[in-house]
């Protein structure tokens, strides 16, 4: 099985981690560091296992980014290659030629799309088209959820933002008295609009 | 409190914002993260579920990325898992997953928000709660959800299904008895045609094969069929991975199962499944000829490959077929010997473990020339692979595969020169350990010493400390070998040796000790100026063969000596010497040091009147001269001339504690304590000075017995510590050890013991191929002391993991049927399934009420039980075809066919695969 899947950067900055086995925090760091100073030291064109602690390390390096698994001794390193692969392939359908950038800002959306593949540190599906489809699915069902709170609390934001402003920009206590109030009261009705949704 | 929550939803940070703040900090990042640390605390704790989940997110981000602790979050995460929104469940699945673990409090709340969940109509939230579970199940979790578990392994939605199938693993790992519940559904599963489904399945069974293949060995039949029938390579590389482990229990099976392997190797285009049979066939099928060769055909082609991956692992291909089949690592040898200069360090190191393999009493020295030619040319790393897998190699099992010790100690000492060697402290043990345990190579274990310690260059390097350390020890130890003491004398008394640190100083003046001791006995007592310092008399055979070989080739012994012969003048010049280079020393802030240097100054204080008087006197009083003087020199070289053996491992459990020493007593402690003191840093040369305790500096070990005989309160800790390991710990096992249970490497009566020496002389000397360096030293090869059980390391007794065990006992339980457990697991599994039957009867009734509710999936399964009734019957039928026509299965079979109860296994048990015994006929057919 595989144990955790690592992604770090080419300067050593840890883009994704995802733990199958159990590995409390300070073995995380420790993990990490270790493995980094293994496999970001190797020159290009080697071959892409590291042995450590018994276990065996698969990466592969794309553009800036290292893709590790860790796996057991008798797991085959070359159906772990092509995991990574198959992985690298959904993101970029999914983010359309992915880079490091869209990692970083959906670090959420790289973890559900590796928890599709990847279930307890087995291989879950195989088919990039379905692994795409499923993923979509879910991001209309978060979608339309926030849709529909966030056409009332949209509107209500507004109200407020513009009522902030208003406060701020000396309509407040130095500004016309009765504004002031008003905005108050704004304030107020938002506030129970929110509450009651 | 409704202001706050709504400034924070209005006003909060975004995950986004989070990222991009960060990103901007060059300087400060902690501060800022600490910042939005403080954010989120606040934040989390709001009563708006989407401000929640946001922070959490957050939260989750930091944990992950920058690894701060988020357990505070826990029942957080679990009041945003309870929000009817997908999106809040995702995330808060998230956290769970990424923070849960065994010991966390909240753990029991979450049961039923994942009972919920499971049994949701919404797929995607079944699959989020299954993946929490396979991550943070425990005991209590795994039992409390089998039942919900179960019925999703029969789920009509293929996502869902596939997904209960891989977490059943995380299940069966936590809770054994939940295989009574759910092995059957799992087994159903085999028989799905969804390659997805197929794919999860196989994929637990080759992990759950993994841990007791024994237990798995019915379900062959199905496993075989996948294996044909598979179009998928993702599949059959699992399935290859289960028979890997169950061809070795049933050789019928690997009759079988050869063939199809073969075939798929034949054919398939896909590396990762070429290189899975090909480990298969190497691992497991090793006895298959032609299988064997097709694989290793298949390897040739990984080896001569570009792509450095398929290298690395035709080379470790290659060593596991080492251990079985020699012949292709030496059909191979060029590559892998190639491969010892490649660029990748791991191909290097794996080509260097097959080197290693090659490696026989026969080959021994050319590979390791063509090594420590490899290990001058590399890099500092390598290097020290290389010299560190030679001396392990050569040394195992007490020097196995060496016949020509004078070659290895010679080894030993051109290694020791190599510029990047650092293993210096294995070459020093193995020095010492050869020099104890082969008595006929000590002539040459000297003469490499003596060059170590004369080239005053190697003392700057600090990695040959330990190496000239044995160096000295062994000059002194065997200086009767030695060709020229003198020079030996101020090899060892250089004033370079400052150099030393004290612990190797101190090594080195008891050396100096030893060698004077000897200069003088050769003079005064055994006949004077020109009796030349042939070896003494008790060394005869050792003459005979220092003759021998030194007529020939090199200068004589005797020659030597002559070119240096100790005169009295020279024992003058000695002692001037050894005063001028040690009253220095007398000042010496190291204990030892300073300890030792005053024990051989003393001594010649002692001596050197007498000396010099009869040096003065020679003409006058000759009987008279030294007698003193010549009856301590005797003495100490007496002393001195003991023999010294091995000590085995195991000496220290044979000596019996004395009464009132407690050594359960915990020291933990007192490490603190001494971590800043300086222990003799060397073990080996602890039994290296009995003479000295008897003799001359038993000053100090006196000392510490009338202290311990005084008091048994002492001021310190450190003291009693000292005590302990000076008074009783070595000094008195050691005394022990060497005069009763293991007599000195030359005493004749060993070699009536060591009947397996005795046997291996034999062999080798049958042997008229062992290729020798020299040719003229053509002699069998020395004994070795071997002490019986000495190098025998302790093994420690691997007790088998209690859960697996129960574990499998299950599996056994619903493969084999109650009546048919096997006696290996019987120990196991009685106790569990009383232990938990109540449970069981409890869950089972829970199960099928489930299964009520959900019609659908019970109409399958009915549909499946009859199914599998047929096959039953059909494999009942081939049976006894079976039997008629053959009769050597005869006796096991229809021994176990009349204890089955079938009307019974067809009640209760539907998918029953029969016993072990029978299955395996069946699926020859």
């Amino acid at each position: 099985m595989i144990h955790f899947v690592l992604l770090i950067s080419r300067q050593g900055k840890v883009r994704l981690t995802k733990w199958y086995s159990p590995y409390s925090q300070k073995e995380r760091t420790k993990v990490i560091r270790e493995l980094s100073g293994l496999i970001l030291t190797r020159g290009p064109k080697l071959c892409n296992f590291v042995e450590w602690r018994g276990l065996r390390v698969v990466y592969k390096r794309y553009a800036s980014l290292y893709f590790c698994m860790c796996i057991d001794e008798d797991d085959n390193e070359l159906e772990i290659l092509e995991i990574i692969h198959h992985y690298v392939e959904v993101l970029d359908r999914y983010f359309g030629s992915v880079c490091e950038l869209d990692l970083i800002y959906n670090f959420h959306k790289a973890y559900f799309i590796l928890d599709e593949l990847l279930i307890a540190g087995e291989l879950q599906e195989p088919s990039k088209r379905t692994v795409a489809r499923l993923v979509a699915a879910q991001d209309s069902l978060v979608e339309t959820a926030k849709e529909q709170t966030s056409s009332i609390t949209n509107i209500i934001a507004q109200v407020a933002n513009f009522t902030i402003k208003m406060l701020h920009k000396g309509y407040g206590p130095w500004g016309s008295n009765a504004l002031h109030l008003e905005s108050l009261f704004l304030v107020d009705v938002c506030t129970r609009l929110v509450d009651q949704h | 409190m409704s202001g706050p929550s709504l400034m924070d939803s209005l006003f909060q940070r975004t995950l986004e914002d989070l990222i991009k703040g960060l990103r901007q900090q060059l300087i400060g990042e902690q501060a800022f993260i600490s910042k939005a640390l403080e954010e989120i605390r606040k934040e989390i704790k709001s009563t708006d579920l989407s401000t929640k989940s946001t922070a959490l997110l957050k939260l989750c981000y930091l944990s992950n990325l920058h690894f701060h602790d988020m357990s505070f979050a826990a029942f957080h995460a679990l009041e945003v898992l309870s929000s009817p929104r997908f999106s809040h469940k995702k995330i808060a699945y998230h956290a769970i997953s990424l923070s849960f673990h065994d010991s966390t409090p909240v753990l029991l709340l979450i049961t039923n928000h994942l009972r919920k969940d499971l049994t949701s109509t919404n797929e995607f939230e079944v699959s989020l709660s299954l993946q929490c579970l396979s991550r943070i199940a425990n005991v209590d979790l795994a039992r409390d959800l089998t039942p919900e578990v179960f019925t999703l392994l029969s789920s009509n939605k293929l996502y869902v299904r596939k997904r209960a199938v891989a977490v059943v693993l995380r299940v069966f790992e936590k809770y054994p008895d939940s295989v009574r519940v759910c092995f059957k559904r799992l087994v159903e599963n085999l028989e799905n045609y969804d390659p997805q489904i197929l794919s999860a399945v196989v994929g637990v069974f080759s992990e759950l094969a993994c841990k007791d293949p024994r237990s798995y060995l019915p379900l062959a039949p199905e496993f075989y069929k996948i294996l044909v029938d598979s179009k998928s390579n993702w599949i059959s590389i699992k399935v290859l991975k289960i028979f890997a482990k169950l061809a070795p229990l049933e050789p019928r099976l690997s009759n079988r199962v050869v063939e199809p392997i073969c075939d798929l190797m034949r054919k398939t285009g896909a590396k990762s499944l070429l290189f899975e049979c090909v480990r298969t066939v190497v691992t497991s099928f090793s006895e298959y000829e032609s299988a064997v060769r097709l694989a290793v055909g298949k390897i040739r082609e990984f080896l001569v490959d570009e792509d450095p991956n398929l290298k690395y692992l035709g080379l470790h291909a290659l060593s596991i077929v080492a251990s079985k089949h020699l012949w292709v690592v030496s059909e191979n040898k060029e590559v892998v010997i190639k491969s010892l200069s490649d660029p990748d360090p791991n191909i290097k190191i794996e080509s260097l473990r097959l080197v290693m393999a090659m490696v026989s009493e026969h080959n021994v020295a050319e590979i390791s020339k063509v090594l420590v030619n490899y290990a001058l040319k590399s890099d500092p790393l390598f290097c020290n692979e290389i010299l560190g897998s030679i001396l392990s190699t050569c040394s195992r099992n007490v020097y196995e595969i060496i016949v020509d010790f004078d070659w290895y100690v010679s080894l030993l000492g051109e290694m020791s020169r190599i510029p990047h060697c650092q293993m210096g402290e294995e070459i020093e043990n193995q020095l010492i350990d050869i020099g104890l345990r082969v008595k006929d190579v000590r002539l040459e274990l000297v003469r490499v010493a003596r060059d170590l310690l004369i080239d005053p260059a190697l003392l700057g390097n600090s990695f040959l400390h330990r190496v000239l350390s044995a160096a000295a020890w062994v000059s002194g130890e065997y200086v009767e070998f030695s060709r020229n003491p003198l020079e030996l004398m101020e090899a060892l008394l250089q004033p370079r040796t400052s150099l030393l640190p004290p612990s190797i100083m101190a090594i080195y003046i008891q050396s100096a000790f030893k060698v004077l001791v000897f200069c003088l006995h050769t003079c005064f007592v055994r006949g004077g100026s020109t009796a030349g310092v042939s070896a003494s008399a008790s060394y005869e055979s050792f003459d005979d063969l220092s003759i021998e070989n030194g007529a020939g080739s090199t200068v004589a012994h005797g020659q030597t000596c002559t070119s240096a012969p100790i005169t009295n003048e020279s024992i003058v010049n000695l002692l001037k010497l050894v005063e001028l280079a040690l009253s220095p020393l007398l000042g010496s802030h190291d204990v030892e040091v300073q300890e030792r240097a005053r024990n051989l100054l003393g001594f010649v204080d002692l001596i050197k009147l007498e000396a010099l008087n009869s040096l003065g006197q020679e003409e006058n009083d000759s009987e008279q001269k030294g007698v003193e003087a010549t009856k301590i020199i005797r003495l100490v070289h007496d002393a001195f001339s003991k023999e010294l053996g091995p000590v085995s491992l195991s000496a220290q459990g044979k000596v019996p504690v004395p009464d009132g020493l407690t050594l359960n007593e915990n020291l933990g402690d007192l490490e603190t304590i001494c971590s800043d003191i300086e222990l003799p840093s060397s073990n080996t040369f602890s039994f290296g000075y009995p003479s000295e305790e008897k003799d001359v500096s038993s000053f100090s070990n006196l000392q510490i017995k009338e202290d311990s005989g005084q008091s048994n309160e002492s001021t310190s800790l450190l003291a009693e510590h000292r005590k302990r390991h000076g008074l009783y710990y070595l000094p008195s096992g050691k005394n022990e050890v060497i005069s009763n249970d293991y007599p000195p490497a030359n005493d004749p009566a060993l070699q009536g013991d060591n009947n397996d020496t005795a046997s291996d002389l034999v062999k080798l000397t049958a042997e008229s191929l062992v290729p020798k360096r020299k040719p003229n030293h053509s002699k069998p090869r020395p004994v070795v002391v071997k002490l019986d059980e000495a190098d025998e390391k302790p093994v420690a007794v691997k007790h088998p993991e209690s859960r697996d065990d129960s574990l499998s006992g299950a599996v056994r339980d619903i493969l084999f049927g109650s009546e048919d457990i096997l006696p290996t697991s019987s120990r196991s599994n009685l106790p569990s399934s009383n232990r938990k039957g109540k449970e069981k009867q409890h869950m089972i009734t829970q199960v099928e009420s489930k299964e009520n509710v959900v019609g659908d999936g019970n109409s399958s399964s009915r549909r499946r039980k009859d199914h599998s009734h047929g096959k039953e019957r059909r494999h009942r039928k081939k049976n006894a075809e079976e039997r008629n026509e053959t009769d050597r299965k005869e006796k096991e079979s229809s021994s176990n066919h009349p204890r089955r109860h079938k009307s019974r296994q067809r009640a209760e048990e539907p998918l029953k695969v029969p016993p072990q015994t029978s299955v395996i006929p069946d699926f020859l057919l």
